[in-house]
């Protein structure tokens, strides 16, 4: 009598996506789609130089355009008390700029105008008066002595650095240290990148004086987090300020921070009373908004001779550019960085952290990552490969000898988090099987004797997903739980809404998947709502892969208080007490009699219409919902290519990747994400970064000089899974939409390292472009990426 | 663009207009533009075919995709003067009223789009493969959408999309 679940689109159905039904006719509804009656058009005027005073800013020729409503200023914003802002990270961050430019592309003047066109036009009007500065385009120069101090606006800020931080056991550590057999060191660089989701940021704000109310159509991620940062900072009435975050055109963290365009935007729909559209272009996204990584790693392994690790030490400098805006909600500075060797049983490890100004764009963010977990998950497998080629043993046999046992769990990590399930052994040999791995050893030692270069990459992790909890997670207090409000009609069908935001991972489809599996209510009948504040429950969006881990959970959470409703009104519909009535999916149905039952659109219809005496009527709910640990989801990846030692190009042979990551809702969107991160993960090895000149001129300013991988570059991705469910989620579910960005990168590093180290080279950093692969086979050396970058590059 | 007005503005006094015609989706459209205005834009802004997205501004993502008399163009830098008197399909023309065409129907199947912002140009650019090649190798149908940036889905689902689409055109047709 039960339903099938696969049939109704429960649990474990590959579900087609509903969300595709308006995307592939062209009727998505992304920012840049919304007009509004009366809109005008804002255009920002940036910086062209990285740093220097402002000596004037003359806007009289702007204000001459025919169809110009409003130029505004950092002085004029300032007259507000806006000219600054609060960042999500405890800084504060120019909206337009008042004393001096920090970074290139900084935001110096606004123009409102008819159209967009002439918004531009007047822009180009504006004339700056700069007085150049020196300029500090990478930690070693912030903190140089007699360095220029970038933030001269800061009280005690005598220097450019923005935090020190540790974290471990350094007396532990040490002695590791001194027991060790071989102590092994690796130093690198993670270049700085940017998440560029295709679709640049935006605003639409539409202040309403006749009834106070700002409603505002924005690229965020996390909408509730903006409305309480308006609330908070702006000081607007909290029930007066509506965010609406409709279609997204992707984010990968680049969508969390609030950008100093959404504040003038609102700004000026306040002082001209109409609608203002910001669109930004392609270039003042990738110059201006939150880049990723940036990250200096270094440290050391202490191993004995039979392949135990004993301890670990790591240094990591990070570059923060102008200001600390990385928005991340961990209340460590260096976020989840020490979340490092987190699968592997180590006694001791200890970590120092320290983090600098430069004259860059701000950010830092976690670009579909938790908090800096891909710059720790890299430098974890490139130390690992390290060591195995010190000690002369076999990567994959170090490896094993050192992830945490299937038995161990809950696992203390090195640093201190508490892991709580998995089978790492068994995905590593899952991997290493699927890609023929003994045999590829032997193939490689073959074609090296014929002059060709082949390695093999091998990235094993597990990684922190779904912040928080709210006892280490917060982003200005606010903690990190989520919601889910499920309201079942008369008819048995439903709308959910949840504090998440879908950016292309598919919630439209998977929550009402989720009410499947609870209620038995199929789930085309439910429509998943998210993004708009005056209907969604507050929640904290989607970034750090927590929409599944925690969001995901209180709708579970949610649909199990519906059906403990319909429990009540079954017993009163079937005229027996409640304890005798049993649940199989859809339908409850008398213990002593099962072929009497009431199936849950039954019960709906009676919560409207024939509810016990006394039962409140109707059939709605809300959870909230705080998860009692992060997720730990484990993947193995495993990478083949060749080199070419006379180009220094590397051709990926083959890239298998085994994810652990629970129990699967919909295992097709479940694979889309692993592959979209896979491609992530090779774009970052291979060619995508974003550098600067020794003047602080943004090299990658646009898709011609900032590359990003085509169907035609990407190779071709085998997917295998393992299952370990996790024990504190309701449905036994861990996140996974970033975890083969997170370990894919290292995968690849290590099999072009791997086909070279017979060569004395240990590290390229990347990305691994062909002319850094040649050089350090021509040179037999090392390459660091470190900026600026050289000019004279052939 | 038709209206039952066109208000005269203090801006559109001076600005010089021209007049272009484009069949659009099969429907001839008129418009009295600025040289400088975008084919994007017009599409976008004019006709409120918001489909057509606007990614990079430099003709590198491919959101902007179309179809000018059959052959993929990026509407983000082409003016829409350029396309007087040419015959344009955006992504509102690939369905009918009743049916979805089978790269529409291959996308959905396939799980060839996450986040939507890249499909439509993808959709288009394929349909300009099919035309001209309708058994394509998985070589070919990734060289043809190399000028098409996705940012989700790491293209291998959008390659088995258009396959897919092939094969149900060609059964179709056979």
């Amino acid at each position: 009598m039960s339903l099938d679940e696969i049939k109704i689109g429960g649990m474990g159905a590959s579900r087609r996506r509903v969300e595709d039904n308006r995307f592939i006719r062209g009727r998505g509804n992304y920012v840049d789609d919304v007009v509004l009656p009366g809109m005008l058009h804002m255009e920002i005027l940036r910086s062209p130089v990285a740093h220097a005073r402002i000596r004037s800013i003359d806007v009289s020729k702007a204000w001459e355009i025919p169809g110009v409503r409003l130029v505004l200023t950092g002085d004029m914003m300032a007259t507000r008390n806006l000219a600054w802002m609060p960042t999500l990270s405890y800084d504060t961050q120019a909206v337009l700029a008042t004393d001096k430019v920090r970074f290139q592309g900084q935001e110096v003047a606004a123009v409102i105008a008819d159209d967009p066109y002439i918004a531009k036009d007047a822009c180009e009007a504006i004339v700056v008066d700069y007085e150049t500065l020196p300029v500090i385009v990478n930690p070693d120069q912030a903190m140089a002595s007699g360095a220029t101090l970038i933030r001269d606006d800061k009280e005690n800020q005598p220097d450019n650095k923005v935090f020190d931080w540790e974290v471990g056991d350094r007396p532990a550590t040490d002695k590791a240290f001194e027991e060790a057999d071989v102590v092994s060191e690796i130093e690198l660089h993670y270049p700085r990148s940017h998440p560029s989701p295709l679709e640049p940021c935006g605003s639409i704000a539409d202040f309403d004086r006749s009834t106070g109310k700002l409603t505002v159509y924005m690229t965020t991620q996390a909408p509730h987090i903006i409305r309480a940062a308006v609330a908070l900072v702006a000081e607007l009435p909290e029930h007066m300020i509506r965010i609406i975050s409709p279609d997204l055109g992707g984010g990968f963290g680049n969508k969390v921070p609030v950008y100093p365009g959404y504040v003038i935007s609102i700004l000026a729909s306040i002082l001209t009373e109409r609608p203002v559209k910001w669109i930004e272009d392609k270039t003042g996204n990738l110059i201006s908004t939150g880049f990723g990584r940036d990250v200096y790693l270094k440290g050391q392994m202490a191993v004995r001779k039979d392949g135990k690790i004993l301890g670990v030490r790591m240094h990591t400098i990070s570059d923060h550019g102008a200001f600390f805006s990385d928005a991340q909600p961990s209340k460590f500075k260096i976020g989840l960085m020490h979340s490092a060797f987190a699968c592997y049983d180590i006694p001791a490890a200890h970590l120092t952290a320290e983090g600098y100004y430069t004259n860059k764009a701000p950010g830092g963010v976690a670009y579909r990552c938790s908090f800096r977990v891909t710059e720790a998950m890299f430098f974890q497998e490139r130390m690992i490969q390290a060591a195995a080629d010190d000690l002369g043993m076999d990567q994959a046999e170090f490896r094993r000898i050192n992830l945490v046992r299937d038995d161990d769990f809950p696992h203390r990590t090195p640093f201190g988090f508490l892991t709580d399930s998995g089978q790492y052994g068994k995905c590593l040999d899952v991997a290493l099987e699927a890609i023929g791995y003994e045999q590829f050893l032997k193939d490689q030692e073959e074609a090296r004797k014929n002059g060709r270069y082949l390695g093999i990459g091998i990235s094993t992790m597990t990684e922190p997903l779904g912040a928080g909890n709210s006892r280490e997670y917060d982003i200005l207090g606010i903690k990190m739980f989520d919601s889910a409000e499920l309201r079942v009609h008369m008819t048995g069908k439903a709308i959910l809404r949840t504090g998440a935001k879908t950016q292309g991972q598919g919630h439209e489809t998977t929550w009402a998947q989720i009410v499947a599996h609870e209620l038995g209510i199929p789930a085309d009948d439910v429509v998943v709502e998210e993004g708009d504040t005056d209907t969604a429950p507050f929640g904290m969006g989607t970034y750090a892969s927590r929409s599944t881990p925690v969001a995901g959970a209180a709708v579970a959470m949610v649909a199990r208080k519906i059906r403990a409703k319909s429990r009540k009104i079954a017993a009163h519909l079937l005229e027996v007490s409640e304890e005798d009535i049993e649940w199989e999916l859809g339908r409850f149905y008398v213990r002593s009699s099962p072929d009497r039952g009431v199936t849950i659109q039954e019960c709906a219809m009676a919560a409207y219409s024939n509810m016990p005496d006394g039962m409140e009527p109707g059939l709605e709910n809300t959870a909230y919902y705080d998860p009692p640990n992060l997720t730990w989801p484990f993947a193995a990846y495993v990478a083949t290519v060749e080199v070419d030692p006379e180009t220094g190009v590397w051709d990926v042979l083959r890239m298998v990747a085994v994810d652990d990551c629970g129990v699967r809702i919909n295992p097709m969107i479940v694979e889309g994400q692993i592959m979209g991160g896979l491609t992530e993960a090779y774009a970052m090895a291979s060619m995508q970064f974003i550098t600067f000149d020794a003047e602080g001129n943004c090299v990658g300013s646009n898709y011609m000089d900032y590359l990003l991988p085509t169907a035609w570059e990407t190779p071709g991705f085998e997917l295998h899974e393992v299952v370990t469910p996790c024990p504190h989620h309701p449905i036994g579910a861990k996140g996974i939409g970033e975890c083969a960005t997170v370990g894919g990168p290292a995968a690849f590093v290590n099999a072009v390292m791997n086909a070279v180290e017979h060569l004395g080279v240990r590290n390229i950093d990347m990305p691994l472009l062909p002319d850094r692969v040649h050089e350090a086979i021509a040179t037999r050396s090392d390459i660091s990426g470190a900026p600026p970058v050289r000019t004279d590059a052939p | 663009m038709t209206s039952l007005f066109e208000e005269i503005t203090e801006t559109s006094v001076d600005i010089p207009v021209r007049r272009v015609t484009i069949t659009v989706n099969g429907e001839k459209r008129s418009a009295n533009v600025e040289p400088r205005l975008l084919l994007a834009h017009l599409l976008r802004q004019g006709f409120k075919l918001t489909g057509t997205h606007t990614g990079c501004d430099t003709t590198n993502c491919g959101a902007c995709t179309v179809l000018v008399d059959g052959r993929p163009a990026k509407s983000c830098t082409m003016l829409a003067v350029q396309a007087d008197g040419r015959d344009v399909m955006t992504v509102e023309g690939l369905a009918t009223a009743s049916e979805l065409h089978p790269i529409q129907e291959g996308f959905k199947e396939e799980h060839g789009l996450q986040c939507g912002y890249c499909t439509p140009g993808m959709m288009l650019a394929a349909k300009a493969l099919l035309d001209e090649n309708p058994d394509p190798t998985e070589d070919e149908v990734r060289w043809a959408l190399s000028g098409n940036l996705c940012r989700c889905t790491g293209y291998q689902n959008i390659v088995k999309s258009v396959l897919w689409a092939a094969e149900k055109m060609r059964n179709s047709a056979g």
